[in-house]
């Protein structure tokens, strides 16, 4: 059977060249890049040269570059090490309802020891509204912290504009920019950003390797204590290997990012127009035109989620849904109530997410097989053709926030 | 995740559909907890002689939805009455454990549908 792996958003494979470069460090260059002897020489140069090959990719000196474990762990510190550092300022922080949980609940649990955290809302389509970020900012605000693109629906938040505010009031700027980097021009210094997250699972480096990127001057209380890693801003013996491999992911996502985002949105489009072609009752999530070249979340109306991702999986075809029992809850996706998505419409997104590897055929596959697929649920269902006026009046939707 | 009963009934569920003046109607769930299963029944004699059914869910909706039509049929009001969301599960041989809150609507829908038998047909 045909395996089309179209959830890049959710993970994305090693690249072959990744693999290449960071295998001898499994191999004969064991050592701990911390020893001063040849064992050690031998690793710390990798790591300082990935740390170069990060830095050049967001425009920011090596030094400003803390390698850390995930995406998670660069979020969790930004937001913890902030609160900590600045507790003789302020307990203010301003974020979005539509960050990853890896943010909002951060916010959560630093809500519970004393907090106070602004969930800006967004408009149908995702967007924030930058009047009301600026309104939201009071002399107790130590941190905005917004995510550069969503992670289920693409939409990309105008971070440059969002730094400008954050410098205007000295407020201190932290972008979860793990969806964005390999995808958009991650500048740093561009879009003013003081704290960034990145993760190399998402860009063709292996699971278990992060970046924390600090600007310099910017006091964070650390989150790891323990050895002086990463000049005392991260504990723990450096993840050698996986370090390097972010090094070359950085590398090419830097030499290939126009062209390879310029390929997969005429492959995305291909998708988008071809589903809506194809299939009457959709709707998209998310900003028709400010989104991630990669992401196309839609609704068909009245099935759900889950079925459909079982049916894809059934032809090889490996997607995403944003419906409860997928979540493992009994709510739908937060980002689509925040969006005011009709909850019915919410339990049935679907999120394809393209990668480098796709290719036409694999798009013009999944245009084959998806009508009938979908067209069989709705038979099934219940709510289709059912005669019932639809209840779709903005009001019923999910708030988690 | 699923068994591969489950897969089966989800794949090829069984009795999908409309009675045209069914006997029964029953219908359980809510569409914002992303689950509604109907239920159609057909009776003579005191006895289920035809079940079809809708249903808007995941895959531990609907395999569970196609299992108790199949259970039904054949059986009288009493027994079916009987049938518990534990025998449906048991009969696909299990659900994941978090997923059992979208199984429980089969044997419910069908109760509710023998309900308004009873009500429709004193
Ligand atoms: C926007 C966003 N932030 C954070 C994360 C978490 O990254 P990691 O898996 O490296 O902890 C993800 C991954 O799903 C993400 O999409």
């Amino acid at each position: 059977m045909k395996r089309i792996y179209l959830d890049y958003n959710a993970t994305t494979p090693v690249r072959p060249e990744v693999l290449e470069a960071l295998l001898p460090y499994y191999r004969d260059q064991f050592g701990n890049p911390s020893s001063v002897h040849w064992a050690g020489r031998q690793v710390s140069g990798a790591v300082e040269k990935a740390r170069e090959q990060v830095a050049a990719l967001l425009n920011c000196s090596p030094a400003e570059i803390v390698f850390v474990s995930c995406g998670t762990e660069a979020d969790n510190t930004s937001l913890k090490g902030t609160v900590d550092a600045l507790k003789g300022k302020g307990n203010h922080i301003i974020t979005t309802t539509v960050e990853h949980p890896a943010v909002l609940e951060t916010c959560r649990y630093l809500e519970k020891t004393g907090c106070r955290v602004t969930y800006l809302p967004v408009d149908s389509d995702g967007m924030l509204d930058l009047d009301e970020l600026e309104g939201a900012i009071t002399p107790e605000t130590i941190l905005i912290s917004v995510m550069w693109a969503n992670n289920e629906t693409g939409t990309i938040f105008p971070i440059e504009q969002i730094g400008a505010i954050a410098k205007r009031h000295g407020v201190r700027f932290h972008t979860d920019a793990v969806q964005a980097v390999g995808k958009l021009d991650v500048d740093v210094q561009k879009h003013n950003v003081d704290l960034l997250a990145l993760s190399g699972h998402k860009l063709g480096a292996p699971k278990g390797v992060g970046v924390l990127y600090v600007r310099r001057g910017t006091r964070l209380t650390p989150f790891m204590h323990g050895g002086h890693q990463e000049r005392n801003r991260r504990a723990g013996t450096h993840n050698v290997a996986a370090i390097v491999g972010l090094g070359k992911a950085c590398e090419l996502a830097m030499a290939e990012r126009e062209s390879t985002c310029a390929r997969v949105k005429e492959l995305r489009d291909r998708l988008e127009r071809g589903i809506f072609a194809r299939v009457p009752q959709v709707k998209l999530n998310g900003h028709p035109a400010e989104r991630l070249a990669n992401t196309l979340n839609v609704s068909f109306a009245w099935i759900e989620g889950e079925s459909l991702l079982l049916n894809l999986d059934m032809k090889g075809i490996a997607a995403s849904s944003g419906s409860a029992c997928t979540s493992g809850s009994l709510e739908p996706s937060h980002v689509l109530g925040a969006m005011c998505v009709e909850v019915t419409l919410a339990h049935s997104s679907t999120r394809f997410s393209l990668g480098p590897d796709t290719t036409v055929e694999d798009v013009d596959y999944v245009l084959e097989v998806l009508p009938p697929i979908v067209q069989r649920l709705r038979d099934m269902s219940p709510l289709y053709n059912c005669g019932k006026v639809d209840a779709c009046e903005g009001c019923d939707t999910v708030k988690k926030l | 995740m699923y068994s591969e009963k489950v897969m089966d009934h989800f794949s090829n569920p069984r009795n999908v559909g409309e009675i045209e003046n069914p006997d029964g109607v029953g219908e359980v769930g809510n569409a914002s907890c992303g689950d509604i299963m109907k239920i159609f029944l057909k009776v003579e004699n005191d006895v289920i002689t035809d079940v079809k059914f809708k249903t808007f869910g995941c895959g531990a909706a609907i395999a569970p939805s196609s299992m108790v039509t199949e259970m039904a049929i054949g059986k009288t009001i009493e027994e079916a009455l009987a049938l518990s969301n534990q025998a449906v599960a048991e009969a696909l041989d299990g659900l994941p454990a978090q997923k059992m809150h979208f199984s429980n609507l089969a044997a419910d829908s069908l109760h509710e549908a023998i309900k308004n038998y009873r009500a429709t047909h004193p």
